[in-house]
């Protein structure tokens, strides 16, 4: 178990090399330096500042020393100061919402997991029946439906006309006063629409999959075993066909990390969550440059955090992986 | 696979007909969008803002009394366009990387292939939202960014199919015969790992006009006045309790566009093997 480990973590230097290699070559596809963008947006800025500006991001020298000092920064988490007006350090904006955006998404994992993982079941089960049937369309309405525009759909009706939730922010005002339980039922309206629609996209998928793998492996000899000895449908099901079924799942779970990060974008800044999605869209409004590398840079991370967990997870539960 | 074959097991399947009707349908509406549309899409009347759907306005006006269906027909010709651009360009860019990859082996599947790998841990509406930020959004840029970043799919599908192929004897024999590598690789193998590719060009599509939707509904794509789904849906968002309709209808476009695309690449998926269907 070990030596896959270490192994595993070993193929991820190469990785993360290139993905800061990929932002620094995206970062440069700049049409104006960094530096220009700054003093442009403030005229009063002398030439003599302007050069020190330059020497400061160092883009008066050669690109790979650049992309050297970028990196030794980076190893200390140092991805320089945001152009906003409050000019404060971008790790530090981002740390402070990189924990609700890493929530939210794994709590709506958690809910594909609870949902799309019967559903496959009992789909594959039963196949062709009317639930199959059902999930099916199901399942072409979710590949095809637009993420933000079920969050307007969903806003519009429980927010708009049903007034039962709360469409924007995590928290009422006045959040700090509240009793405990209140502040837990307060959250939990804010978060319900912003979950279920960030979870609406993966059900679709991974449910499919999940009856995909139940199909194939009930077709397999053990399970005929399993029966011929007069083992209940039910231990046959649950105990024999779902165990192997399961061991994909974990692979797309992975998989299916950058999507949610991205999605995050979408979801945070329709229903104002203060989470990364919504910070790097900010970032992308405003040209703030340094901003949007960091937040590139940690997405990637997180997925690549994503993967590796997935990995482990996988090697974890199934011994095959680990003796190959 | 035969030609006629492919047809027929087609034709068969209600899905991938009703998915092509669909599709077809959506084609006419954005060649003909000039006579479909009842109203100029640009064409602003102070008098009738936001008026809810009314036997004058089908679909109601929006916050500058334009017609919201005339903006709809109109939206469709940027989702066409967005779609087959950006697809395009993904397919081509990995059917170059994958049959390289697959073709030679060897450091350069290897290095191509890491890099491959790579470009999948970018969330991609990551990497495409900075690029936009560094570029101006408009429609060119997005579909050149969306195409540059969705490529990997087709590039490892390619690669795999090559793979398989390369070592036939068919390909030995027009080695034999002299065949070069760019022959080899365009007359006999690529031709034979075009299907695959047709099925995930058809769910591409699908897939990249959500993203434009979703980039011009952020005001990252498609710039207004140019009328597309995405965008009009922004002013849906902005108005959201007072008319529904600016946040229906385009929305229910992109879902029915999507889906028939969807349709039609599952039906092509399973005329090529009719295994898949069980």
């Amino acid at each position: 178990m070990w030596t896959y480990m270490i192994k595993r973590l070993l193929l991820m230097v190469p990785l993360l090399v290139g993905i800061t290699l990929v932002s620094f070559v995206v970062i440069h596809l700049a049409p104006g330096t960094p530096v220009e963008l700054q003093t442009t947006m403030n005229p009063k800025a002398s030439l003599e500042a302007q050069k020190r500006l330059r020497e400061l991001y160092g883009l008066d020298k050669p690109l790979y020393v650049q992309y050297w000092d970028w990196l030794k920064r980076m190893a200390f988490l140092d991805f320089g100061r945001s152009f906003s007006p409050d000019r404060r350090p971008v790790w530090d904006k981002i740390k402070e919402r990189i924990g609700i955006t890493v929530s939210l998404n794994t709590l709506s994992l958690l809910i594909i997991l609870m949902v799309a993982i019967p559903i496959g079941i009992f789909a594959a089960v039963k196949p062709h029946s009317w639930f199959d049937r059902g999930t099916t369309l199901f399942v072409f309405f979710g590949f095809a439906m637009p993420t933000f525009w079920l969050a307007l759909l969903l806003m519009m009706l429980f927010g708009v006309y049903l007034e039962w939730l709360p469409i924007s922010g995590l928290t009422s005002l006045g959040f700090h006063q509240f009793t405990l339980w209140h502040k837990i039922t307060d959250l939990a309206a804010h978060i319900v629409l912003p979950v279920l629609v960030a979870a609406f996209g993966g059900l679709a998928g991974m449910s499919r999959y999940m009856r995909g793998n139940m199909l194939e492996v009930i077709r397999q000899d053990y399970i005929i075993t399993a029966r011929a000895k007069g083992l209940p449908e039910r231990t046959v099901i649950f105990k024999h066909a779902l165990r192997n079924a399961l061991l994909p799942v974990i692979t797309l779970l992975g998989l299916s990390v950058p999507g949610l990060i991205g999605g995050s974008v979408i979801f945070e800044s329709i229903f104002a969550i203060p989470g990364m999605g919504q910070l790097f869209y900010g970032a992308v409004m405003a040209r703030d440059y340094p901003l949007v590398m960091g937040e590139l840079v940690i997405g990637a991370f997180l997925t690549l955090l994503g993967n590796l967990l997935a990995d482990v997870g996988y090697a974890l539960v199934d011994p095959r992986i680990r003796t190959e | 696979m035969k030609k006629r074959e492919f047809w027929a097991r087609l034709r068969r399947n209600k899905l991938a007909i009703s998915g092509l009707i669909l599709v077809s349908g959506l084609f006419l509406v954005s060649i003909f969008a000039y006579y479909l549309a009842p109203y100029d899409p640009g064409q602003i009347d102070l008098n009738q803002v936001l008026m809810p759907p009314s036997a004058q306005h089908w679909l109601g006006t929006d916050t500058l009394g334009r017609d919201v269906l005339s903006r709809i027909i109109y939206g469709s010709r940027v989702s066409l366009k967005v779609g087959f651009v950006a697809v395009g360009l993904a397919t081509l860019i990995g059917l170059i990387v994958g049959a390289t990859a697959g073709f030679y082996g060897g450091w350069v599947d290897l290095v191509l292939m890491r890099f491959v790998d790579l470009m999948l841990c970018f969330p991609s509406f990551f990497l495409i939202l900075a690029v936009i930020a560094l570029l101006e959004p408009s429609i060119w840029n997005i579909m050149v960014v969306i195409g540059a970043t969705s490529w990997m799919g087709v590039a490892r599908l390619v690669r795999a199919e090559i793979l398989s192929l390369k070592e036939r004897e068919f390909v030995t024999a027009a080695r034999a015969l002299g065949a070069s590598d760019m022959r080899l690789i365009l007359r006999h193998l690529l031709p034979n790992a075009l299907a695959p590719v047709m099925v995930s060009a058809t769910l591409g599509v699908a897939g990249a006009i959500l993203t434009e939707s979703a980039l011009s509904f952020l005001g990252l794509g498609v710039q207004p006045p140019t009328p597309s789904w995405g965008n009009i849906l922004t002013a849906g968002k902005d108005n959201i309790e007072i008319a529904w309709w600016l946040s229906v209808f385009p929305g229910l476009a992109i879902l029915i566009t999507v889906m028939s695309y969807n349709l039609l690449g599952e039906g092509i998926r399973e005329a090529i093997d009719p295994r898949l269907k069980e």
